[in-house]
């Protein structure tokens, strides 16, 4: 399942970061963080997607505390 | 967001009030006591550096901790402690507090232009009015269902694709395709999302759920072209990536080596904190990928969806278009072009006599000849014994006598000779009664009224050739290619031949030419993908046209194609322009700094002051659309 959610992310680099961090995690099979229309997509497995969006969420975070996601 | 600036915008303020209350006292020397003493100082000049500076220190800290040290946040860290350690405090506040300047104005900018870009997407309708067993229920646009009946009042927003079931309306297609022009909508018309209803009501039977209709298709196109990045945009990633570093250890090598041969360390510390202050690459980074947003966004706002930044740049530069005939050049839709009469034969009796001929066809050049006769009022008398020859022609018994209608070779077999002069490049139908030769129709597809100044403005824009490609018979296509001035024409091609024949082009191309395929999206798909870059046309509710293309034009004006040229060369332009500018003025910069010449002030000039101006040029495209062709007669 693909999903699309708003997203705060500050600048581009930041966003580049993020989404190399979310990339590597169990579960993610694409990530895109778009940072001029502040998008956040993450593909993952129906069953966990839940999961995986959460741990996303929390890596993202790690890396870049200002990072934030609408769900 | 918003709140977010608001708040860090007061706090830059506070820091920046702070700040100059401390240095106007250490200044005029009111409290020697207490700035005299070194480590009291510095306890001063940190109130309004941690002010304004921790969210910085605080990324700095992070980015070590998770082994991507070299960004912007730890030069200005290192920079600004190395500036302490050396007691120039109120440099090192300085540097934080216009640095934090900086940052803000960039955050705004981009919130500005993501605005902008927004607004020429405000194209989402926010609610559906729906008839449900007998009352009208206002609903989400995304719960309306494949076969609901809506009711859409005037001045709203239509709000999913659909067909009109009753009603007569005018509609506002402004918005998704760049057209002024209304288009009026009555009973079965097929009606697009996001186009705004005129005076009339309208009922309207929905064809596609939300998020397959044309508002959510083209929203998520706009989303998507910003992650396609470009060439230029990929360079200032890969430079950005090894220039922190190669900056870091030549300020490292700054401070270091100079002492050891007997420099004094304070000196050589803080040239080489100036050093990395200056080298900071914030107004690359992000002043080239705003100017390509710019650039996507004034392309959309004419009503051309660009998908990437890359196609922007190869639209820059196209030396070869390449353009399907029928639908694209041409309407697409016969017409009656001429009518011949031959001696003491009136228009009107040749016309009626073919008419009634060709009244039970359903082939195209019958419809066009029967359109064309109800327009000049004629009505075909009824015909009898109709015969069709396959392919050649028709004969029928028409108020008693018979008419043939048909090649040159069919009436030349009734022993009738023809002798209308016929132009080239049309169809021909030639008509007899009795035995006596009536005349000819000739039946053409018009070219489209824009497309010989869609092709002059398109040379106007560099492109040096011109071909055309089609399926058509060779003099049909000749001829249009006469009117329109193109350069080459290759007839009678199938689909795969188009393909062959692109890739034939592809590899005659001058070096750094590129090659741009233009079609109506249908059957053109491969060929679309094929070509540098793949120009839909008309494609409105065309899933296969938007799927396969690179640039897709809104309404079928051809003339918004050399306007997107010139908005793709001014996004190029200020994107290089950018790049030289803050190069050669930070390279400047950071010799005289490295020579001792430059103070931290002039550092942080030079870092703050490039990237707003360079963030000042890229949005300056944001409102390219106003000066695009301003000296050509020819201006849409």
């Amino acid at each position: 399942m693909k999903k699309k959610f708003n997203c705060e992310i500050d600048c581009a680099n930041c966003a580049a970061k993020v989404e190399d961090a979310i990339a590597k995690l169990d579960g993610v099979e694409s990530v895109r963080i778009n940072f001029m229309m502040q998008k956040f997509t993450l593909e993952a497995p129906d069953e966990r997607f839940d999961e995986v969006l959460r741990a996303a969420v929390a890596a993202g975070k790690k890396i870049e505390p200002d990072f934030s996601v609408e769900c | 967001m918003e709140r977010k600036q608001k708040r860090r915008l007061r706090r830059i303020i506070l820091a920046a009030a702070l700040f100059a209350a401390v240095l106007a006292v250490d200044r005029l020397g009111v409290l020697p006591a207490v700035f005299t003493n070194r480590y009291y100082a510095m306890a001063l000049y940190l109130a309004p550096y941690l002010l304004c500076g921790t969210p910085v220190l605080r990324k700095a800290v992070l980015g070590v901790k998770n082994r991507q040290p070299f960004d912007e946040c730890f030069l200005m860290t290192v920079a600004t402690v190395g500036a302490f350690a050396t007691a120039e405090n109120a440099e090192a506040v300085a540097v934080m507090l216009f640095y934090q300047v900086g940052e803000w104005f960039q955050d705004y900018a981009v919130g500005r232009s993501r605005g902008s870009v927004k607004a020429l997407m405000e194209i989402v309708p926010t609610f559906a009015r729906v008839e449900r067993i007998g009352a009208v229920e206002t609903v989400e646009p995304d719960e309306v269902a494949v076969g609901d009946v809506l009711v859409i009042r005037p001045g709203e927003r239509i709000p999913v694709d659909g067909t009109v079931l009753s009603g007569e309306s005018w509609l506002d297609t402004s918005a998704l395709t760049g057209e002024s022009v209304p288009r009026r909508a009555g009973e079965g018309t097929g009606v697009v999302s996001g186009c705004i209803n005129g005076e009339g009501l309208l009922r309207v039977r929905c064809d596609k759920v939300f998020e397959d209709s044309a508002v959510s298709r083209i929203l998520a196109l706009v989303e998507e072209a910003a992650e396609k990045k470009s060439a230029t945009e990929q360079f200032i990633t890969r430079f950005a990536r090894h220039y922190t570093p190669a900056v870091v250890f030549s300020a490292l090598a700054l401070a270091l080596v100079p002492p050891i041969f007997g420099g004094a360390w304070s000196t050589w510390i803080y040239r080489a904190c100036a050093f990395l202050v200056i080298s900071c690459p914030c107004a690359l980074v992000i002043s080239v990928p705003l100017a390509f947003f710019g650039g996507i966004g004034a392309a959309s706002r004419c009503g051309v969806l660009v998908k990437g930044s890359n196609y922007l740049e190869l639209l820059a530069r196209l030396d070869t278009v390449v353009s399907d005939k029928t639908g694209t050049l041409t309407k697409g839709q016969f017409k009656v072009s001429a009518i011949l009469c031959a001696k003491d034969v009136s228009r009107m009796d040749l016309l009626a006599a073919v008419s009634a001929a060709e009244s039970g066809s359903t082939h195209p050049i019958a419809q066009a000849i029967l359109r064309d006769a109800a327009e000049e009022g004629i009505v075909p008398p009824a015909a009898q014994e109709v015969q069709n020859h396959a392919g050649s022609g028709v004969t029928a018994l028409v108020s008693g006598e018979t008419v043939l209608v048909g090649s040159e070779a069919f009436l030349e077999q009734a022993g009738i000779s023809c002798t209308a002069e016929v132009p080239e490049g049309v169809t021909v139908c030639h008509a007899a009664r009795n035995g006596v030769y009536l005349g000819a129709v000739c039946i053409s597809d018009a070219v489209k009224d824009e497309a010989p100044q869609a092709i002059r403005a398109l040379r106007r824009q560099g492109v040096r050739r011109m071909v055309m490609l089609t399926g058509d018979r060779a003099p049909a296509a000749l001829a249009v290619a006469r009117t329109l001035g193109v350069d080459e024409v290759y007839a009678r091609l199938l689909p795969g031949d188009k393909v062959a024949k692109v890739e034939e082009l592809l590899a005659t191309l001058p070096a750094g030419g590129r090659l741009a395929f233009i079609g109506d999206g249908i059957n053109d798909a491969p060929v679309l993908r094929r070509a540098d870059v793949g120009i839909a046309m008309g494609s409105l509710g065309s899933d296969a046209a938007i799927e396969a293309a690179d640039v897709v034009i809104m309404d079928d004006d051809l003339r918004r194609l050399p306007r997107v040229m010139e908005i793709a060369r001014r996004t190029v332009t200020v994107s290089r322009q950018n790049i030289v500018f803050a190069l050669a003025v930070k390279a400047a910069v950071l010799i005289i700094s490295a020579a001792g010449l430059a103070t931290m002030w002039t550092a942080v000039f030079a870092d703050v002051g490039v990237a707003v101006l360079c963030i000042l040029n890229a949005m300056r495209l944001l409102s390219a659309h106003r000066t695009v062709d301003k000296d050509s007669p020819e201006r849409l």
